[in-house]
């Protein structure tokens, strides 16, 4: 009996392991496999060098100014030179070259652009950040504690059905709303965003929660008197957090895009701070003079907005345990 | 074996369950109103002496796993108790129960869903001692080695993750993760079931010798008897919620009372072809526990029925000269 067991345990040694790969690597595998969504990577990286370069070289150590008017300039065609006038006068562009042309006003349109971009970012970023933020909360609330009675309903009704009131506005009309009463700023525009676009993640979470309430191993963990905090935040949180992850980046494609549509309409971010949707905005105006003002901004909120996108699909397909090959 | 008779003679089983009573509610309508009761599990009872095995069977959904999960009160009781080393579990405090749960753990069916895939398994089998502070530090990372090396694991498998390992390589990380805190009493709820036949000779040696060395008290839930035959010293029938039959394994699979238990005895294949053939089929499904027969739950499948299993609970009768040893809820022996 005991030789036997020695023997079954001598055989377990020599069983073959899987090749060691921690859960990163194995990300980083799949992802890679993913061509599309590696060039959406390459595209934000690229976006998040120029947002950096463009808040130092246009706000700091100003490089390129985004303020200067050139008025004999006005119109400039991408990647025109200067004028003589201009030339004179010591207001020439970096670079000595127009490389997005200029605007009405003689405006550098790249150093404008460079601005946007990071404004584009932040507001996407730290919308989604807030977004995610309520939304894990209410989520996981809703999901942990659902049971627990509150007067005369359950927390989770309570959370649930206010996340269901939330999602019957029309959220780009309540935002519009709520812009126009707040004294325009970029954050509160960020904030705006954030809290009506959490619904979302919430409900994921809450699913999420749900159904890793009942796996064998939260029930576990609760065996071996592991305290509640430290369950909801080491086994369930970290198993949670994939869904979350593919929303919130598609989440910040929705978000440049909403900023984008309120600085179109006038609502965003003021001038003469430059973004996206301002200039956009301001361009549509001489769409057949001078269509790079229309098409710069518009082409680069496409292709933000698409890397977010892409990578956003990538992630999922990576991190979705289903469709995995193990 | 002489550890056995060395703890029954001092009396006090390990652990005593006595009218446990699990309702799940069933919910409908607007308001979420109580419409009617599921009775997973109506008024067992049942004693676990120290270092002994009880098999649990019976088919599936009869609440074999909420019994288990109940008395570990990863469910709580609707009613009952269970004495536990003298204290009532149900009734301890969130502070006791989590120093209660030092001495009972479990051991899950699925291999693949009861260790987190996100931690190491050498963070798994660590948790519990970290969160007990009971090691820390190279202390800790050697109890790991030692707790893996036990159950046939290699001890570099500790930096590993969950979905590096087989099957059956991940029961034994389950096995020693129940073990780390040293238990006296696991619940082995459908433990081997998901394995293959030789996976599963060899975890169910390796809960042998564990018993053995570390003087385990397993309540064995499945619905393999020929593992409960291997592996109980004795056996607990549940049809439906309830009891049927309790009895020493050999008294079990030699003189079954309960005609329940004498089909399910009969349902298990013997690998001979010349002996089949006095098969007991039971005829229909079984009921719902939503609205169980009245009178002997088993009364509408059962070959033996008489009138007054329609009616009448069945009491419980002894059967045999030691009290208590065999067990039968049934009409024929009353």
């Amino acid at each position: 009996m005991n030789n036997q067991t020695i023997d079954t345990a001598q055989e377990m040694h020599e069983e073959p392991l899987l090749p060691h790969e921690t859960p990163w690597e194995e990300f980083v595998r799949i992802f890679q496999k993913d061509r599309i969504a590696v060039a959406g990577c390459v595209i934000l990286a690229c976006l998040f060098v120029a947002a950096m370069a463009g808040k130092v070289l246009t706000e700091w150590v100003i490089v390129f100014d985004t303020e200067i008017v050139r008025l004999p300039d006005k119109f400039s065609p991408p990647l025109s030179f200067p004028s003589d006038e201009v030339v004179a006068l010591d207001i020439q562009p970096t670079f000595g070259v127009y490389v997005f042309g200029t605007d009405e006003l003689g405006r550098d349109v790249f150093a404008r652009m460079l601005q946007g971009a990071f404004v584009s970012l932040s507001i996407g970023f730290i919308a989604v950040g807030i977004s995610v933020f309520i939304g894990i909360l209410l989520g996981g609330l809703s999901g942990f504690y659902g049971k627990m009675k509150l007067g005369f309903m359950t927390v989770d009704t309570l959370i649930m059905r206010f996340t269901d009131v939330m999602l019957c506005f029309p959220t780009f009309f309540l935002i519009l709303t709520v812009v126009a009463l707040l004294p325009p700023s970029i954050y509160n525009i960020m904030i705006v965003i954030g809290l009506t676009s959490w619904m979302g993640t919430a409900r994921f979470v809450r699913a999420e929660f749900l159904s890793l309430r009942e796996q064998d191993f939260v029930i576990a963990a609760q065996a071996l008197g592991i305290p509640e905090r430290r369950i909801i935040f080491r086994h369930m949180v970290p198993n949670a957090i994939a869904p979350v992850l593919v929303s919130a980046t598609i989440g910040v494609a929705g978000a440049i895009l909403t900023e984008s549509a309120l600085s179109f309409l006038g609502f965003g971010v003021q001038p003469p701070y430059a973004t996206w949707g301002n200039i956009l905005s301001d361009g549509k105006g001489f769409i057949f003079d001078a269509p790079w003002l229309f098409f710069i901004p518009g082409f680069a909120i496409f292709v933000v907005v698409l890397a977010f996108n892409l990578v956003g699909e990538g992630l999922r397909e990576a991190l979705n345990p289903k469709l995995r090959s193990r | 074996m002489t550890a056995i008779s060395e703890h029954t003679q001092n009396g006090q089983p390990l652990l005593r369950v006595n009218g446990l009573k699990k309702y799940f509610p069933v919910r409908s309508g607007v308001f979420s109103r109580t419409s009617a009761w599921v009775k997973a599990v109506d008024d067992v009872s049942l004693t676990i002496q120290h270092s002994e095995t009880l098999g649990l069977v019976g088919e599936s959904g009869c609440g074999k796993t909420t019994v288990g999960r109940t008395i570990l009160r990863l469910m709580e009781p609707t009613a009952g108790e269970a004495i536990f080393e003298g204290n009532n579990i149900f009734h301890l405090g969130a502070k006791e129960l989590r120093a209660a749960r030092r001495h009972m753990q479990i051991i899950f069916q699925d291999p693949y869903s009861s260790l987190n895939p996100r931690m190491t398994v050498g963070s798994i089998v660590g948790e519990p001692l970290k969160i007990h502070r009971l090691a820390k530090g190279s202390d800790l990372q050697d109890q790991v080695e030692q707790l893996l090396i036990r159950v046939g694991l290699r001890p570099e498998h500790h930096s590993r993750y969950p979905h590096e390992f087989s099957g059956g390589q991940r029961q034994r990380v389950g096995i020693a993760r129940a073990l780390a805190l040293r238990p006296k009493f696991i619940v082995c709820d459908e433990a081997v079931s998901a394995l293959d036949v030789s996976i599963q000779a060899q975890i169910i040696n390796l809960l042998k010798d564990l018993q053995e060395e570390f003087q385990l008290a397993y309540l064995f839930i499945t619905h393999d008897l020929n593992v409960v035959e291997y592996l109980a010293q004795r056996i607990a029938v549940m049809y439906l919620g309830k009891l049927a039959e309790v009895a020493p394994t050999e008294t079990l699979f030699e003189d079954a009372q309960h005609p329940y238990t004498q089909a399910l005895l009969s349902a298990n294949p013997i690998p001979d072809p010349s002996k089949q053939g006095d098969r007991i089929v039971l005829e229909g499904d079984v009921p719902s526990p939503l609205n169980p027969p009245v009178g002997c739950r088993f009364h509408t499948r059962c070959p033996q029925v008489m009138d007054i299993c329609k009616t009448n609970e069945p009491p419980l009768i002894h059967i045999g000269p030691i009290q208590n040893e065999h067990q039968v809820w049934c009409h024929l022996h009353s």
